[in-house]
């Protein structure tokens, strides 16, 4: 089923008019091409978002339009913009209630790490903290063409996604989880500061 | 010879019910098939609970309003219509010829007369003596 079709073999077809394709380029083709978002926004960034979804931009080229009002029926979470601390817990809660498979493109320098907020007492510093991040965008907020990038990544990650073997996706390995930790309002902090299942932060290293 | 076959007219309802039958199990039956072999279902408290904004709920959803509520939503009107009328009363005081004075003092008396029927009949204490 994932063995690769002889290139040469499928242009030959192609020529007499059959067209030969394998069920996994079949299912991530309609998968990559129908892309709902959860229609989220949560500070500045959600303006380029809706200047992405609207005439001008046009996320419709890349069948992300279908921006939904519920988790249930989204695929993908934008997470766009500054997260608070009190937004957080809800932030977690919303992706744990999509269904799989999906994914999170953390668009700006806030949603990144907190961004020019970062000194903030109320402002979470990333927001892979909590849930994974398949794309990162930088810029504040990043332009448009900059979140149009970022889908069209997560078009190219989807499309290489396998459905068996060892390399298959996360999302259809029964060992992988679905819901994350919702993070609790602590005495100074959330608690957990970070799930150190998905957080995984570059490690500093000094040249002595 | 020209053969006009005309099917048995309820044949058209028996294609109709194949496909109507057909149509939603079709996809259905695919989506349990794609379970089964390669996408595992992963259910969870998160993901099963009710609502989906995002915050969780809090208490119970059938909340009851006493019925005495009413009776201060009623009683609360004589004092709302009253300072809509008396505001402009208060205002055009110096101009208003005698029959006008007469006329915004029997409409007070009416709804102060309602008022104390009201209060001796006790709707505004709000725990009633039951």
């Amino acid at each position: 089923m994932t063995e690769q079709i002889d290139e040469g073999l499928r242009n030959e077809l192609q020529r007499q008019g059959i067209w030969v394709t394998s069920m996994q380029d079949l299912y991530n083709w309609g998968r990559r091409n129908s892309i709902w978002p959860l229609q989220f926004g949560l500070a500045c960034c959600a303006i380029e978002m809706i200047a992405t979804a609207a005439s001008r931009y046009d996320i419709a080229r890349f069948g992300g339009e279908v921006f939904r009002p519920s988790p249930r029926q989204a695929d993908l979470m934008i997470v766009a913009g500054t997260v608070t601390k009190k937004m957080a817990p809800q932030i977690v809660r919303l992706y744990n209630q999509m269904p799989d498979p999906k994914y999170v493109i953390s668009m700006g320098a806030c949603a990144i790490s907190g961004g020019p907020f970062k000194q903030g007492y109320n402002v979470l510093k990333g927001i892979d903290r909590y849930i994974p991040v398949d794309v990162y965008i930088p810029g504040c907020p990043p332009r448009p063409e900059a979140l149009l990038h970022a889908f069209m990544e997560l078009q190219r990650k989807i499309d290489g996604q396998k459905l068996t073997g060892i390399t298959k996706a996360e999302h259809l390995d029964p060992g992988q989880p679905s819901e994350f930790p919702v993070p609790a309002f602590g005495e100074h902090d959330l608690e957990p500061v970070a799930n150190p299942d998905v957080f995984h932060p570059p490690k500093m290293e000094r040249q002595s | 010879m020209v053969y006009s076959v005309t099917p048995n007219p309820y044949f058209f309802i028996v294609v109709f019910a194949g496909v109507a039958l057909v149509f939603p199990i079709l996809p259905l039956a695919l989506a349990w098939l794609w379970r089964r072999f390669f996408q595992p279902p992963k259910p969870g408290a998160e993901k099963n609970a009710t609502y989906e904004c995002g915050v969780e709920s809090v208490g119970e959803a059938q909340v009851q309003f006493r019925s005495q509520y009413y009776l201060y939503c009623i009683i609360f009107l004589i004092f709302d219509v009253e300072a809509v009328f008396l505001v402009p009363f208060a205002v055009a005081f110096t101009g208003l010829p005698v029959g006008a004075f007469i006329a915004i003092l029997v409409f007070l008396l009416l709804l102060i007369e309602g008022l104390i029927w009201a209060w001796s009949k006790g709707c505004l204490d709000w725990a009633l003596a039951q």
